[in-house]
């Protein structure tokens, strides 16, 4: 679905990303894992095109979107939901949804995936008429997940979905990851919290300063004393 | 009689204000920059409708449709050479750059069409309508000026409320990377803003000229500044802050004309800005930007 072919990227002198390469199948969830600075959101905004790599190749089902401007991403079939969430703090929580939609035009598709989306999330349909900025942190996570659904994407990129949550909100938000996976879409997860990611993906890749020094099965990872000791807490 | 007569005086003028202040406004939502060409396009614009009508005797119509369309481009032009390869500088070289394209807007008119200021022939040729026995007259500029300002901020407002590129500007405005994510074109979202703003200066020009006739490269200088202000004064990044602070400007403008001082007009306009600021920060109708962490 998704292959990352060593990916260089740079800010200025520093080197972010330092030939990346793995891979994302179709119907995965797979985990991006390690330390803050360790490149993991640098792979997520590269991917989905608000950063140009220095070298290196992204492709989506075999199409190399690497050069592709980050805008034109969206109707390929993939959605970011950005670190920190995002949303449109002046804009309604309708009207945040609205824009999700925005590659759409297909009226009575759109109006599928809000009835999706607010099944997945009934206190957004609630809070429709509220604007963004009002909501708690973890009602506006969800907001930015409803958000980057509505364009009905093949596969998501999820940036730290769980930060700054309080504990119901991160198992919330969790259970919520499962259910847009058990739907049938692949999903590439960015997360601190090594815990809960490993155990709801399917396979994982640690990074550490930018390169990618571990991958395999969740399952295996979770075991690994090295990974325990240092992502784990244990 | 008097006070009315002032009063829809002041209604026209900052009619085209509000309409000037719509440039200003937009761009700064939607780019986070101050365009200090602005006021210079409305001059340009202004020169494009006297040409059209001294040189080909075009008529007034069509020699604003030309205007707008030439303003326009002119608008996306200044974007596309001047601003858009800043995108990531700092506000400052966008800021001075800004001045430089205002600078080379006004010495290339000086250069085409030289310092002696031109008699422009006002685009409203309907003379108004007498009230109260001859008492009270409004001329057909002043209606027709306040008309189309109401006209284009409602047909603004519901664009942006209504259509697909008005909400992308929504979007835009409020976070350029988010917008990228739901699939939005920045560039070409920010250059309609220009397209639009620079447009609806040409109307500015054209109206601002019909009620004020001397046209020279300076034009558009002062009342550019004014519309500024006028948007500040309304909440920069607001459309109908740029309304209430066009309307209010023009008011006070002109009732400081009539009943202070005609010299001391400008500085009174000015220390009302200064007392809103220092009550409302972001203006009559500025959002109050709260930094959640």
């Amino acid at each position: 679905m998704l292959k990352v072919e060593d990916l260089i990227v740079n800010y200025g002198m520093i080197q972010a990303l330092k030939g990346i390469s793995f891979e994302v199948n179709e119907g995965e969830v797979i985990a991006l894992i390690g330390a803050n600075g360790a490149g993991k959101t640098t792979t997520l905004q590269t991917i989905s095109g608000m950063l140009s790599p220095t070298s290196g190749k992204v492709l989506l089902e075999g199409v190399d979107i690497t050069k592709i401007p980050g805008h034109k991403i969206v109707s390929m079939g993939m959605a970011h939901v950005p670190e920190g969430r995002r949303v449109f703090a002046g804009l309604t929580v309708l009207e945040n949804l609205k824009m999700g939609a925005y590659t759409r035009s297909n009226k009575s598709e759109i109006a599928d995936a809000f009835e999706r989306v607010y099944e997945s999330f009934p206190r957004l349909k609630e809070r429709q008429n509220q604007l963004a900025g009002t909501l708690s942190g973890g009602e506006q996570q969800m907001l930015a997940m409803g958000r980057a659904l509505m364009s009905q994407p093949r596969i998501v990129l999820m940036d730290e979905p769980s930060m700054g949550l309080s504990p119901i909100y991160v198992d919330e938000i969790f259970k919520i990851i499962q259910s847009i996976s058990d739907a049938g879409t692949t999903v590439l997860l960015v997360e601190q919290n090594a815990k809960k990611a490993l155990a709801i993906a399917d396979r994982a890749y640690v990074l550490e300063t930018g390169n990618i020094v571990l991958s395999g099965n969740a399952s295996d990872l979770m075991n690994d004393d090295s990974i325990k000791k240092a992502y784990l807490g244990e | 009689m008097g006070f009315l007569t002032y009063l829809i005086n002041g209604l026209s003028l900052g009619s085209v204000y509000a309409i000037i202040a719509l440039g200003y406004t937009m761009v700064y939502g939607i780019a986070k920059m101050l365009n200090f060409a602005h006021g210079d396009v409305i001059m340009v614009g202004a020169y494009l409708v006297f040409m059209c009508m001294s040189n080909t005797g075009a008529p007034a119509v069509v020699s604003i449709v030309i205007s707008i369309v030439c303003c326009t481009a002119l608008g996306m032009l200044i974007e596309k050479i001047a601003y858009k390869p800043l995108r990531r500088a700092t506000n400052l070289a966008v800021l001075i750059t800004a001045i430089g394209v205002s600078y080379f807007l006004q010495n290339m008119a000086l250069l085409i069409f030289g310092s002696n200021p031109v008699s422009f022939t006002s685009v409203i040729t309907w003379q108004g309508i007498s009230l109260a026995g001859g008492q009270l007259k409004i001329t057909g500029t002043a209606i027709i000026t306040i008309i189309t300002c109401l006209i284009i901020m409602v047909g603004l407002m519901w664009f942006v409320k209504n259509t697909k590129p008005g909400q992308a500007m929504r979007a835009v405005s409020e976070d350029k990377d988010a917008a990228v994510l739901m699939g939005i074109n920045v560039n070409a979202t920010i250059s309609l803003t220009f397209a639009i703003g620079s447009g609806l200066a040409a109307i500015a020009g054209a109206l601002l000229c019909s009620s004020y006739p001397s046209l020279t490269p300076y034009t558009g200088s002062m009342p550019g500044i004014k519309a500024f202000t006028a948007a500040v004064f309304g909440g920069i990044g607001s459309i109908p802050g740029a309304l209430i602070g066009g309307l209010l400007l023009g008011i006070i403008e002109i009732l400081a004309k009539a009943y202070i001082s005609s010299q001391l007009a400008d500085a009174i306009v000015f220390a009302v800005l200064i007392i809103v600021l220092l009550v409302k920060p972001t203006g009559i109708l500025g959002k109050q930007i709260k930094e959640k962490v």
